[in-house]
């Protein structure tokens, strides 16, 4: 058994880190999914200990998390169209590079308007 | 004169040239991991659609994240419509995040054994987070009542 691999198939470039940026920000909020579920059902606790949870998530550290969060689910969600474009498209595959540097601006845009408006009502005046 | 023509792959087309090994709808899987493919790309879809807009109306409108609290909760799941929606959204997003999870347990954990636990695992977590938030969207009381009292915060129609 050789203990190294003797190349690799990664392939590096716009192919390889989408699909590398895909994978771990999938992973961040699938966990994210199973806090948050959790967290919700404390409403049928009582609405004290719901609103004791949710207060945790307003303080400004959780607000840089949540910031964070958005981050990872705007890339995945593009990200994610463009995987279907690449298999439906006839010329998805061709374009791929292009379609990765049009998921990044669309990014910057919809995070951008995001992390402005949520990090100015999470941080000021309250 | 007329010619059938087959689809590709099909059994008369296929049937010497491609090796048993390859061949398709003959494994003990079925057609499962396709119907998970195309799973993937449709529930992506819509799920975009529902997170973006969870994201919108919970933290841009209004006060944003300062609005939350269990009468923001309780005023949503008033109206089936949101009822509707976070139930869709929880199912899709958890069979979605689920076979993700799947897809990087079966590319990265080399141990038969190993696979095997991670996947019970994983699938145990999502059978409970499914079920759990089920029940809460529809057990979901305004007015919770402990021991015959009203807990404080609750929502309650008028004596």
């Amino acid at each position: 058994m050789p203990t190294k691999p003797a190349g690799t198939l990664y392939r590096g470039r716009e192919g390889m880190w989408s699909w590398v940026g895909h994978r771990i920000t999938g992973v961040v909020i699938f966990f994210f999914l199973l806090v948050h579920v959790l967290d919700t059902s404390l409403v049928r606790v009582s609405p004290e200990a719901y609103t004791a949870v949710i207060g945790a998530y307003k303080n400004p550290l959780m607000a840089l998390g949540e910031t964070g969060l958005v981050a990872a689910i705007v890339f995945h969600a593009f990200n994610g169209l463009r995987v279907i474009a690449i298999d439906f498209w006839k010329k998805g595959a061709k374009y791929q590079r292009q379609l990765l540097w049009t998921v990044l601006v669309l990014w910057l845009v919809v995070f951008g308007a995001f992390a402005i408006r949520h990090l100015s009502l999470a941080l000021g005046g309250h | 004169m007329s010619t059938d023509i087959q689809s590709p792959r099909s059994g008369k087309v296929s049937g010497g040239k491609i090796a048993p090994q390859y061949r398709r709808g003959a494994g003990s899987k079925g057609n499962f991991e396709m119907f998970a493919w195309l799973f993937m790309r449709l529930s992506g879809v819509v799920l975009v659609v529902l997170i973006f807009g969870h994201l919108f109306v919970n933290l841009m409108v209004g006060e944003g994240i300062h609005g939350i609290d269990f009468g923001f909760v309780a005023g949503k799941w008033a109206d089936p419509f949101w009822q509707f929606w976070d139930l869709a959204m929880l199912w899709l997003a958890m069979l979605h995040g689920t076979n993700g999870v799947r897809t990087i347990i079966n590319d990265y954990a080399e141990k038969d054994a190993t696979r095997l636990w991670l996947k019970v695992v994983l699938y145990a977590a999502t059978v409970v987070i499914v079920v759990l938030g089920t029940l809460v969207i529809f057990t979901f009381n305004p007015c919770p009542v402990a021991n015959g009292v009203q807990l404080p915060g609750g929502f309650c129609p008028a004596p």
